[in-house]
């Protein structure tokens, strides 16, 4: 498979969850586990541009596609995708621990939704779970990614 | 122009952003290369003897090092008895390896007492084998019945700790409280449910020994505490410990000091001379870390007719679950702040302990606050409905007057500044609550389906409880003319490191981005507190305000030095970070001159502050919920909120907390709730049943500014951290039965689920 | 949190994947977008031995007409359904409730397939199924054969499916009145129905009611003999056995049933 852009290959357990995949064994431990029944979205990460939830896809079921997770967002120079940016101008994170799956998620729904509403925001993020920021600031940094115009 | 009081994005995003944070499983230190993986495997009955436990399956398993269980602790010093009287007033106790009758083994012995219980620990080479070899531990257990309900403790049947003779751990109950001379007088028995913190990221802890020295990452609030802890559970020297908090991802005072199983783990790697890491699942944080809250209130309200309050009784029963690690703290608050921002003549509080086959209690957003203001907050409501008068009119009519300041109040609390009816009449305002009430009562008389209920909630709180403890603050000017802040403080989100940088750049003119601010490693700052208690910028921020103020004096002296005049003509232009000689600017020297002057002493300050006392935040919220009354749907559609938490230093930072505060509040008075069965089986254990909030249950929220500053510190500053959720939630649970009270509902008990809701409108319906 | 070990086994067609499963008898499971599955193994509440991964066989993810009636490939995923132009128009009621399912990630991956054959009494698709009349596609290694809605949900979390049998395709005939809704109450939006209600026209199916997806008979014969929607709603409970939980008990179904109905055939009429 890819992973932001770059082929990867490794022999894992048949078992072996994306998650893990990218975490323990390509290195990008931006990604966090936050649950074990699909439900917080912490491990959000693109599949062939689509948010999914890397805890609920096996490492064998990615084989052959491409996985984008935070880490690949930033531009080659260093600077940060839009959405990233939209996140530190609204202050959208605090502990930081659910940022990289909500950025995704995020990232995900502009590319199908370019112009959301704050309703369908609220919708758009129903899987991701954050406990510190209340979502009001993560729902300003989507709506103000999305005023920018360039959320792609 | 002060950069404090600005609006600063935070530094502490960019990496978050980009790199992700290094939370303890995400560290790759050289330290744990290779270490082994800890599964525990936990008890799965509420109550049960163990008569065994066999481990031979599991350590033919593959990949395992060992499993271990209480009999393989014996190389740690037993625990010391509990003190006398409990834990010292005003500190946060931390858990601790307590001994006398009310024991917590580190492992269980003899028998369990609440699903999620450690039994035996499980190390193996990953994680994935961990799983399956903790699945081939087998333990027999002979289950006992078990104890879920307060009335069931207190009545006795069947005792936990069968040589305490009782459930009940510490009891100060209420006295009958002084209800002669009122007109009305309304009482009730309320629930202030358990619910869990659910932090994002929930326990984790990795140790190492080397040479007899012991690392340990944890994820935890308070690195130097934790240390100390462990010092005292091993029975070594402190300097044989180093802890390190790298990111943490929240805690919500759930990760204060650190946890018995962190503990474990690090007794594990001595034991085994292993490197070791230990990261919990989702699952097993909702049973094994402490759950908030769970008390009962028994209130009573009585007053005139035209609106007085002039006596208020609350009774409390706390359900500390299956061990008393906290013993009498978390109620003693919730006394100590029952009578909120009232002035009531005579106020009755008392509480009772008492140990359920569940998971332990301990502090949770709040701490025995949320539970205060909740109980007071439904009972102005009752008494308002009593005698017919809008809610917010009554508190108005009962709120300390501005003029009172400081207050003592009846409960023993000393308020030191507060603008109570200036916060209400903000948020009333702000609300436009006039227009809400017009409008709930057309819904009313068009007898919609869909009717509109609006909450008020008024509030005090107390944070920097325990401000004796005070905080730790070294600031140093490196001689390239940077700042080097170690800070006792221990941020898990809150922002610390951007807040330290602008009290650097306020007080001495070194740009934000020359601030380095340093915390969580007790190896740099070997004695701090740590943040919990919303105490962070109150103490620790104002520890670095002091050093800094320190570090100025020091360079004044060197710069006058350096430049052969006298101290008195000595100006920090704070604009350019330069020394000069007042009216010659052509005199200026940078901080890494003056730092460069100061030789090998360097130029730098420690600073350990303590405040006289505690201060006080206080604030109103207005909810406005919806409630559709054929289904019992609530729908939270505005919050507004008033949160005085003195003067405001980062208003990007404060609102931040407001916002988190109000969504946990929220989330107690609408859908949060750990439930168990009557074995004590919890019905709630993974995240698909506990119905933490999301952003669809929310809405926006309305936050208007108040900084009604205090004197109990230079800065002016109280804590922010908890008030929203201790205004949020009375105002969500009073906004829900404020919908449906034209039908005849009194009170809803929280969560104000749909089935809840429904029940009540149905049971109010058929009473008429 | 990790699935019991496995043997992980790819098929590139359907003919393999039929063969693979035959090979793993009992022990072996399809994964398709693993959405039900992976979940339950997660939590070692399943335990097969071997996976059959088909969720390559792109020629089972399709919407199209077919010989009058719509053919949805049970590999397509919700989020395809939901975004399906074709289904807007024909299957507005199908593109709804796909659209509801779960959240945006799992919608990206669970399929239609994956949640018919799951058939958790809660899920939003079955009651849909039933409701429109649907006719399931089952290939398996005898041959094809078709199982019409009313007779594919045979229990809890069971099918009339045989082991080894593949469902292909799920064929819904044009509905005859125009008029939809989908009635789905929750404590969350990301929470399964407490209880649902799928409405076709005059034909009512409910979520979470039962051990399987039910029609509400009743209420479909109170209209069919003229009585107003709101009367006929009265009826919803009737034949159900409603199972009780943390979030409501058996009365409390009952109740939302009712209401339910009626508003489904109130939005659906406004509809029509």
């Amino acid at each position: 498979m890819t992973v932001n852009g770059k082929t990867v290959d490794a022999e894992v357990p048949d078992r072996t969850l994306l998650v893990h995949l990218l975490r323990d064994v390509v290195g990008l431990t931006a990604t966090n586990v936050g649950c074990d029944t699909t439900s917080c979205g912490a491990c959000t990460v693109l599949l062939d541009g689509q948010s999914v939830k890397s805890c609920t896809v096996l490492a064998a079921q990615a084989d052959g596609h491409q996985v984008t997770t935070v880490e690949g967002l930033a531009n080659g120079d260093g600077e940060m995708h839009p959405v990233q940016r939209a996140f530190h101008a609204e202050h959208g994170l605090q502990c930081g621990f659910c940022t990289p799956g909500m950025v995704m998620a995020a990232v995900s729904l502009l590319a199908e939704n370019p112009r959301p509403t704050e309703e369908q925001v609220r919708t758009g993020l129903e899987g991701n779970l954050c406990r510190c920021t209340g979502y009001h600031n993560i729902v300003r940094a989507v709506l103000a990614a999305a005023e920018g115009g360039d959320s792609q | 122009m002060s950069i404090l009081g600005t609006r600063v994005v935070r530094i502490e995003d960019p990496r978050l952003l980009t790199a992700g944070g290094t939370y303890v499983d995400d560290l790759r230190v050289p330290q744990l290369t290779g270490a082994a993986r800890v599964t525990f495997v936990r008890s799965h009955h509420g109550h049960a003897l163990i008569k065994g436990v066999d481990a031979s399956a599991a350590l033919a398993a593959p990949g395992v090092i060992a499993v271990l269980t209480y009999q393989d602790i014996n190389d740690i010093p037993p625990p010391p008895p509990p003190p006398e009287g409990g834990p010292p007033p005003g500190s946060e106790a931390a858990p601790l390896p307590m001994g006398g009758v009310w024991q917590e083994p580190l492992l269980a012995v003899d028998r369990v007492r609440f699903v999620g219980e450690p039994v035996a620990m499980v190390l193996t080479d990953d994680s994935y084998q961990g799983e399956d070899a903790a699945e081939l531990v087998s333990v027999d257990y002979e289950p006992l019945p078990a104890i879920v309900e307060p009335a069931d403790a207190l009545a006795g049947q069947t005792l936990l700790f069968p040589d305490a003779g009782s459930n009940v751990v510490v009891a100060h109950p209420a006295g009958d409280g002084a209800f002669d001379g009122c007109d009305v007088v309304v009482g009730r028995d309320i629930v202030n449910q358990r619910v869990a913190p659910v932090p994002m990221e929930g326990r984790a802890a990795a140790a190492m020994w080397v040479d007899g020295r012991l690392t340990v990452w944890v994820s935890t609030q308070n690195a130097q505490i934790s240390r100390f802890v462990m010092a005292g559970a091993f029975g070594v020297d402190p300097d044989a410990i180093r802890v390190v908090a790298p990111d943490v991802g929240g805690g919500f005072g759930a990760k204060v000091a650190i946890d018995r199983d962190a503990i474990l783990v690090a007794w594990a790697a001595r034991h085994t001379g292993r490197a070791l890491r230990w990261v919990e699942t989702r699952s097993e944080n909702l049973v094994g870390m402490t759950h908030g809250r769970a008390q009962q209130h028994s209130i009573k309200i009585g007053g005139t007719r035209d609106g007085r309050v002039l006596a208020y009784r609350l009774d409390v029963v706390q359900d500390t679950g299956a061990y008393p690690r906290m013993s009498g703290f978390l109620p003693t608050l919730t006394n100590l702040m029952a009578v909120g921002p009232y002035d009531i003549a005579h106020v009755e509080v008392g509480y009772r302990v008492v140990v359920t086959n569940t998971t332990p209690i301990a502090a949770y957003r709040g701490a025995g606050r949320p539970e205060a203001t909740a109980a007071i907050e439904r009972a102005m409501d009752l008494f308002a409905r009593a005698i017919g008068m809008d809610p917010a009119e009554v508190r108005r009519r009962n709120l300390v007057p501005s003029d009172r300041f400081p207050y003592q109040t009846p409960c023993g609390a000393h308020y030191d500044s507060g603008d109570y009816v200036g916060a209400l009449d903000k948020v009333l305002a702000g609300s436009g609550y006039a227009g809400l009430r017009a409008e709930q009562a057309r819904r009313r008389e068009r007898g919609d389906a869909v009717q509109l209920g609006i909450g008020v909630a008024s509030y005090v709180e107390i944070t920097a409880a325990d401000a004796d403890n005070g905080e730790t603050a070294r600031v140093v000017i490196n001689g390239d003319g940077t700042a080097t802040v170690y800070t006792g403080s221990s941020p898990h989100g809150q922002g610390h490191y951007t807040a330290w940088s602008m009290l650097v750049q306020s007080d001495l003119g070194i740009p934000m981005d020359k601030v380095t601010v340093l915390h969580g490693d007790t190896d740099q700052i070997p004695l701090a507190t740590g943040t919990y208690a919303s105490r962070s910028l109150q103490l620790g921020g104002v520890a670095v305000h002091k050093a800094d103020l320190e570090v100025k004096e020091q360079a004044r002296r060197l710069a006058a030095d350096m430049m052969e005049a006298s101290e008195a003509d000595l100006e920090l232009d704070i604009d350019r970070g330069r020394w000069h000689v007042r009216g010659d600017p052509g005199s200026a020297r940078t901080w890494a001159e003056v730092a460069s002057h100061a030789g090998r002493e360097g130029l730098a300050a420690a600073v350990h502050f303590t405040e006289a006392q505690p201060t006080f935040p206080f604030g109103s919220h207005v909810a406005v919920a919806e409630v559709d009354t054929e289904t019992g749907k609530v729908t939270l559609v505005r919050h507004v909120t008033v949160d005085d938490a003195g003067i405001v230093v980062n208003p990007v930072l404060t609102e931040g907390q407001r916002h988190g505060g109000i969504a946990q509040g929220a989330a107690q008075a609408l859908l949060e709730e750990m439930v168990y069965d009557a074995d004590g089986n919890p019905l709630t254990g993974t995240l698909a049943d506990y119905a933490a909030i999301t952003a669809t249950e929310l809405p926006s929220f309305e936050l208007l500014e108040s900084e009604t500053p205090t004197p109990i510190n230079p800065l002016g500053v109280k804590g922010i951290g908890e008030a929203g959720t201790i205004g949020a939630t009375p105002a969500v649970q009073n906004a829900v039965i404020d919908a449906v009270s034209h039908l005849g509902v009194r009170h809803i008990d929280m969560p104000t689920t749909p089935a809840r809701v429904w029940a009540a409108i149905k049971e109010a319906r058929n009473s008429q | 949190m990790i699935p019991a070990p496995f043997t992980y086994q790819r098929a590139g067609s359907v003919d393999e994947a039929l063969s693979l499963a035959a090979q793993g008898g009992e022990d072996a499971k399809f994964l398709a977008g693993g959405h039900s599955l992976l979940p339950l193994m997660k939590l070692r509440l399943a335990v097969p031995e071997v996976l059959v991964d088909i969720g390559r066989l792109s020629e089972l993810s399709y919407v199209r007409e077919d010989n009058g009636h719509i053919a949805v490939g049970a590999l397509t995923t919700h989020h395809d359904l939901a975004n399906s132009s074709l289904l807007g128009g024909e299957l507005p009621l199908l593109a709804h409730a796909a659209g509801q399912v779960g959240d945006p990630q799992i919608r990206h991956r669970g399929t239609i397939g994956g949640s018919l054959v799951h058939s958790d009494p809660a899920g939003d698709l079955p009651a849909v199924i039933l409701v429109l009349d649907a006719t399931l596609v089952a290939r398996g290694p005898s041959g094809s054969r078709e199982i019409p809605a009313g007779e594919f949900f045979e229990g809890l979390f069971e099918t009339a499916l045989a082991p080894g049998e593949l469902l292909t395709e799920i064929r819904i005939p044009r509905p005859a009145q125009a008029g939809w809704s989908f009635q789905k109450f929750t404590k969350r939006a990301i929470d399964w129905a407490i209880v649902g209600a799928a409405v076709q026209g005059d034909q009512v199916a409910l979520v979470h009611m039962g051990s399987t997806p039910l029609r509400a008979s009743a209420v479909e014969q109170a209209l069919a003999g003229g009585a107003a929607p709101a009367e006929a709603a009265a009826r919803a409970a009737d034949g159900t056995s409603p199972p009780e939980d943390i979030n409501a008990d058996r009365e409390y179904r009952e109740h939302l049933a009712r209401v339910l109905v009626a508003r489904g055939l109130a939005e659906a009429r406004s509809r029509a």
